[in-house]
């Protein structure tokens, strides 16, 4: 490991790729500070660059734009009381207060150390557990790969989004539908390509990426520019105040850290589960843990408030990375989106990149550290100066984010036929996010599909067409019943809240 | 049942999973292949079963989420207008370039969203693309055909 980890910083440690994390938490921070605008859509904006560099490096601008975009995300939603990422919905239960109290400053600087500290933590224990991890699941056959895709995919529907399993399943059908387009892995057999030579490579991973995120959020944000709910708010940005953290706030922090770090990494983990659920539940338990005076305060600007979903969401961060690494399988839509740009690298994710491609896997891990430093090098002192960015005339914004959508596509292919694909994508998308149909189950099912027809061929085919290799392994058994007590669970709250 | 908008869509799911089901019986395979246990139109035949049966409960199940779009607060014309000038910008870019249209994109794009600072618009236009078009073509590599620019002697 110790090996591992000196190949890791090596590459990290690079001139060029320092910079590339420096640029990735720059541009990250600002587009995560965009209300609408996630991680999500600041990698996928990425990913047309970094094609032209080494997967390692690709990956390490990717990291730092992840970890940007949650940060900036946080100080949109201190600042705005509108957070640009679901992850940092619990931020603004006690941020937004603070920089009401005129305490904007001292808010973002807990934020930032509470998000520093949190992904600290879990990357320490993302370097102990992921090669051990590796390790088990090499013993993986197809059938626990389809299994495991199968228990993802439903996890992330059933999390999502609250109330609308039923929705989110449907987009989970439409991405692998998305994906089945194409020449058929084996046979080479055109499917669904109605005689268009463009679609027989099937259609590419940015173009939906792209399609779905980007350009539908910059169509959604116009189609709402005049919702009174959906309104863009103001904010007095000269009254930021001290960025100071006193001592009496530092302890509360020494305190809250530790508890969020672990049940963040350990949500992470999970499929689907992600970095929204493990702020929730940060918040949720810190408030059960603290003293009744500082319960009282949950709400109106509490400092455990605040940092405790901030060391969450990017404790969880890391976690997701746990099974994108190991097994080839994302635990949320933004790794989703990584698997796809590393596939795109040509680098299979899965137990054997720990052997086959230490650098690139430990290079993420190292990176994941340094993007850590960096951004809270970068981001304490700029907090007055990025928090302008959030002053951007929409006028200006959405076209460029257009731009950018489509650039990025036309570099790729060279190819109108693929703009046109992401337009009609992008309206469908717009009108389907106007009902709350998600788009995250849709961007990982789209991902996971050629590798689900594959491992369903092999089982299939080993099991000489029989459906009992489902139940044959007690680790595919296993995994299924997780599945099952996952419906089963959802649909026992959907319910328990009707009545 | 209430018929709503998310009923709507779950019923035009419906019919297209019905229509993929249906192109997935119809994908040839080889004749060898026809009786094996997988072959390349099993997993789509899954696939339109698993869209029929999810849009089929999500249309008879009832719906306590009901979600309402009030439409008279959506700004349908400029949006249509992006939507439209996206379209005009792909049907363009073979033929024009890639600068040309992209700044000229990027300005009609400012202009409909209502932005009247012409300086600025230019600015975050014009230069703005050269400076894109140098990074991609000049720095990272990347190829951009420019009929154009190539017409006018910019380009070789």
């Amino acid at each position: 490991m110790i090996e591992g980890i000196l190949i890791g910083l090596t590459t990290a440690l690079t001139l060029q790729n320092i910079l590339m994390v420096m640029v990735g938490c720059f541009f990250g921070t600002i587009i995560g500070m965009l209300p609408g605008l996630g991680p999500m859509t600041a990698i996928a904006l990425m990913i047309p660059i970094t094609y032209g560099f080494d997967p390692a490096t690709g990956l390490i601008l990717m990291a730092g734009v992840y970890y940007g975009a949650v940060f900036g995300g946080s100080t949109s939603s201190i600042l705005l009381n509108a957070p640009g990422v679901p992850g940092t919905v619990a931020t603004s239960f006690d941020g937004y207060p603070m920089a009401q109290q005129g305490k904007a400053g001292k808010a973002l600087a807990i934020a930032a150390w509470s998000s520093f500290a949190g992904g600290t933590l879990s990357a320490i224990y993302l370097l102990f557990m992921a090669p051990s991890l590796s390790k088990v699941s090499l013993s993986f056959r197809s059938p626990d790969y389809f299994a495991l895709m199968i228990l993802g995919l439903t996890a992330i529907a059933a999390f999502s989004s609250k109330g609308q399993f039923l929705k989110a399943m449907m987009m989970v059908v439409l991405g692998l539908m998305l994906a089945s387009v194409g020449q058929d892995s084996l046979s080479d057999i055109t499917r669904f390509t109605f005689n268009n030579m463009n679609l027989t490579d099937g259609i590419s991973f940015v173009l939906v990426v792209m399609a779905t995120f980007a350009m539908s959020e910059a169509l959604t944000i116009i189609l709402k520019r005049n919702d009174p709910t959906s309104a863009a708010k103001q904010v007095s940005l000269t009254e930021l105040g001290s960025i100071q953290i006193n001592k009496e706030e530092r302890t509360k922090m020494y305190k809250t850290i530790p508890r969020s770090s672990v049940i963040g990494f350990l949500i992470g983990v999970l499929p689907g589960a992600g970095a929204t659920i493990a702020s929730f539940i940060a918040y949720g338990m810190e408030r059960n843990v603290v003293s009744d005076e500082e319960k009282e305060k949950f709400g109106k600007g509490s400092v455990n408030g605040l940092s405790a979903p901030e060391t969450a969401n990017n404790a969880a961060c890391s976690g997701s990375f746990v099974p994108m690494l190991t097994l080839g399988i994302p635990g949320s839509g933004t790794t989703a989106v990584m698997l796809g740009a590393l596939l795109g690298f040509g680098v299979q994710p899965g137990p054997r990149l720990y052997m086959t491609n230490p650098e690139i896997f430990w290079s993420i891990i190292m990176s994941m550290y340094i993007g850590m430093v960096i951004l809270l090098i970068l981001n304490l002192p700029l907090i007055p100066y990025i928090a302008r960015i959030l002053a951007v005339p929409k006028n200006y914004l959405i076209p460029l984010i257009l731009f950018f959508s489509v650039t990025g596509i036309y570099v790729m292919s060279f190819n109108n036929f693929d703009i046109y694909l992401m337009i009609g994508i992008a309206v469908v998308a717009t009108f389907l996010r106007l009902y709350d149909f998600p788009m995250p189950p849709l961007i990982l099912a789209f991902v996971l599909g050629g590798l689900m027809e594959e491992n369903l061929r092999r089982s299939l085919l080993l099991s000489n067409g029989s459906w009992e290799f489902l139940w044959d392994r007690t680790l595919t058994a296993c995994i299924l019943a997780t599945t099952i007590l996952i419906v089963v669970w959802h649909i026992y709250k959907t319910f328990k809240r009707k009545n | 049942m209430n018929i709503n908008t998310t009923k709507i869509i779950s019923l035009l799911f419906f019919i297209f999973s019905a229509f993929y089901l249906y192109t997935a019986y119809q994908i040839q395979v080889f004749a060898f292949d026809e009786n094996a246990p997988f072959n390349a139109r099993t997993f789509p035949i899954y696939l339109g079963y698993a869209g029929l049966f999810f849009s089929g409960l999500k249309l008879i199940l009832p719906d306590p989420n009901t979600i309402k779009v009030n439409f008279k607060n959506l700004e349908y014309k400029k949006t249509g207008i992006l939507i439209l000038i996206a379209i005009i910008y792909g049907a363009t870019i073979l033929k024009v370039g890639y600068f040309l249209t992209t700044s000229l994109f990027l300005f009609a794009s400012y202009y409909f969203l209502g932005e009247r600072r012409w300086i600025l618009m230019f600015s975050l236009s014009f230069p703005f693309v050269a400076a894109f078009m140098y990074l991609l073509h000049g720095i990272l590599d990347i190829y951009l055909r420019d009929p154009f620019l190539q017409s006018i002697g910019v380009m070789g």
